[in-house]
């Protein structure tokens, strides 16, 4: 579905990626994994065009890509819920979610997709009159992603969704995640939590440096004695 | 003292409508556009050119044809607003923000000289003045056409306040402010959005212009400057950024200055407006209701 090819991204002098080859197929999870300054948050940004590559490829469906504008891309289906969730904090969170569906011009429409939010994360039915900036950080995380779905993606990148949250809200989240993925939305998952990431992924991706140095199912990955020794801890 | 808060509230309006622009540029890019009285200048102009134009309907049916005008204008101004943002303001997204400040008094200064050039640097005097009865409310003399002025001013007031609080616009504006990388993540085109938000805010800067000059009767090319720094002290006084809170401040301002006039004297009106701003700035830098600058700086 989605293919990145030998992706350079620059910042000024500085490479955040050298030559990123992955791909993502149809209606698997995806985890990118690695440290901090690895890369990963910069191969979002670039597949949703908050910046341009400076050499490579990417391809949705086998269809050129590269350097399109993020409203481009979310029109084609790719969503991006950026790292630090970005809620709109002095919006409720009805509007907030009415802004992921902007692009979504039929009023009843956008309803019945707000509706259906609602019934996969009831957390914020019961706060849609309540500014976004007063939730909790795991309702916070709930509404990015609530807004990323009312958008209606084929393809769903979530960037650190686990950040800051307590283990049992990481859980709470990863199992949305994996109900989002169960109902047909493919994931590409940008995770430092390389344990929790791996327990939903279907495969892996780990990024250092700016390019791909390991990748296999997420099983594989969760044993190998490399990613176990610098992602999982011992 | 009816009368003094009359007037005040009438002249309250107009800069309400002028700082509403202000506002909501500074609100969604972070900009002083400096150049916004000079939009305020241009309406009152366009609106010269175009009763010139309609000629024998301006002697029969004032009131008509300065309404016609008046929207007409109003398409003028925007457009001009959205074609300054264009060529002035778009190439410096990103560029730090004391660039765009000088690039604002840049446009200011050619918009100013512009319609000099264009237009003659003597003062026209307006085809309309509107002529209205005096009525006597709580002691106070009002006219008419204070009443149908004042009455425009809160009904694109009214309207403008609708289109940002509940509107699909709106809420991408109000996105775009509080944060604008995920304002793109949503899907919102940010340029177009801008655009939008500069035409709203110099349409109403071009009806200020017209009503004014209806009301006053001569315009000349630099009245916009004062109207400007005047519609900047009072977004600062509502809490620039903040639209309910700028029409308040521009109705705040023109009672202090109603007041302030009458305890003074006319000839420190100014004095005691930029007082007012130069105590804001002071005191309290958000404004009156103006807590989200704070959140955003």
């Amino acid at each position: 579905m989605l293919e990145l090819t030998d992706l350079d991204v620059r910042y000024g002098a500085v490479r955040a990626l050298r030559g990123l080859s992955l791909t993502v197929a149809e209606g698997e999870i995806v985890a990118l994994l690695g440290n901090n300054g690895a890369g990963k948050s910069t191969a979002l940004a670039a597949v949703s065009g908050l910046v341009r590559p400076s050499a490579g490829r990417i391809t949705l469906d086998g269809r050129e890509v590269t350097g399109a504008s993020p409203p481009a891309m979310v029109a084609a289906g790719v969503v991006h819920v950026p790292e630090g969730r970005r809620i709109f904090s002095t919006l409720t969170v009805r509007e907030n979610l009415q802004l992921g569906g902007y692009l979504v011009r039929d009023g009843a429409e956008l309803e019945r997709r707000i509706a259906r939010v609602y019934d996969l994360l009831p957390r914020l039915a019961e706060r849609r009159d309540q500014q976004g900036g007063t939730l909790s950080g795991g309702e916070q995380q709930m509404l990015a992603i609530g807004r990323g779905l009312v958008a209606g993606p084929r393809l769903l990148m979530l960037d650190e969704p686990s950040m800051g949250l307590a283990p049992l809200i990481v859980t709470a989240v990863m199992d949305v995640i994996r109900d989002i993925n169960a109902a047909g939305t493919t994931v590409l998952l940008v995770e430092q939590n390389a344990k929790a990431a791996l327990r939903i992924a279907h495969r892996g991706h780990v990024l250092d440096q700016g390019a791909v140095t390991l990748h296999a199912p997420a099983a594989e990955l969760a044993a190998d004695p490399r990613v176990i020794e610098a992602y999982l801890g011992a | 003292m009816s009368q003094l808060v009359w007037n005040g509230l009438f002249v309250g309006s107009f800069y309400a409508l002028v700082a509403l622009g202000y506002s909501m540029v500074y609100g969604v890019i972070k900009l002083l556009n400096f150049a916004h009285g000079d939009l305020y200048m241009l309406g009152a102009f366009s609106g010269f050119a175009m009763l010139g134009a309609l000629g024998g309907l301006v002697r029969s049916q004032s009131l008509l044809a300065l309404l016609l005008v008046l929207v007409a204008t109003m398409l003028v101004t925007g457009l001009a607003g959205m074609a300054l943002e264009r060529v002035a303001y778009r190439p410096l997204r990103g560029a730090p923000r004391l660039s765009l400040l000088i690039t604002a008094v840049g446009a200011s200064f050619a918009l100013e000289y512009g319609t000099r050039a264009a237009a003659g640097a003597d003062p026209r005097v307006y085809q309309v003045r509107l002529g209205g009865t005096t009525l006597h409310v709580l002691g106070a003399r009002v006219t008419v056409q204070q009443l149908v002025l004042v009455a425009i001013a809160v009904a694109l007031m009214v309207a403008l306040h609708r289109l940002v609080t509940s509107s699909r616009q709106g809420r991408a504006m109000r996105a775009i402010a509080l944060d604008p990388v995920a304002a793109r993540l949503m899907g919102i085109d940010v340029d177009a959005v801008i655009a939008r938000t500069f035409f709203l805010g110099s349409a109403l800067a071009g009806a200020a212009g017209v009503m004014a000059g209806g009301y006053y009767g001569k315009i000349d090319f630099l009245m916009g400057f004062i109207i400007g720094l005047k519609a900047f002290t009072a977004a600062v006084i509502g809490g620039i950024g903040n639209i309910p809170g700028t029409m308040l401040g521009g109705l705040l301002l023109g009672l202090l200055e109603s007041f302030g006039t009458d305890l003074l004297g006319g000839e420190w009106r100014d004095v005691f407006a930029f007082g007012c701003l130069i105590l804001f700035l002071t005191v309290r830098p958000t404004g009156l209701l103006g807590e989200r600058v704070t959140e955003r700086v």
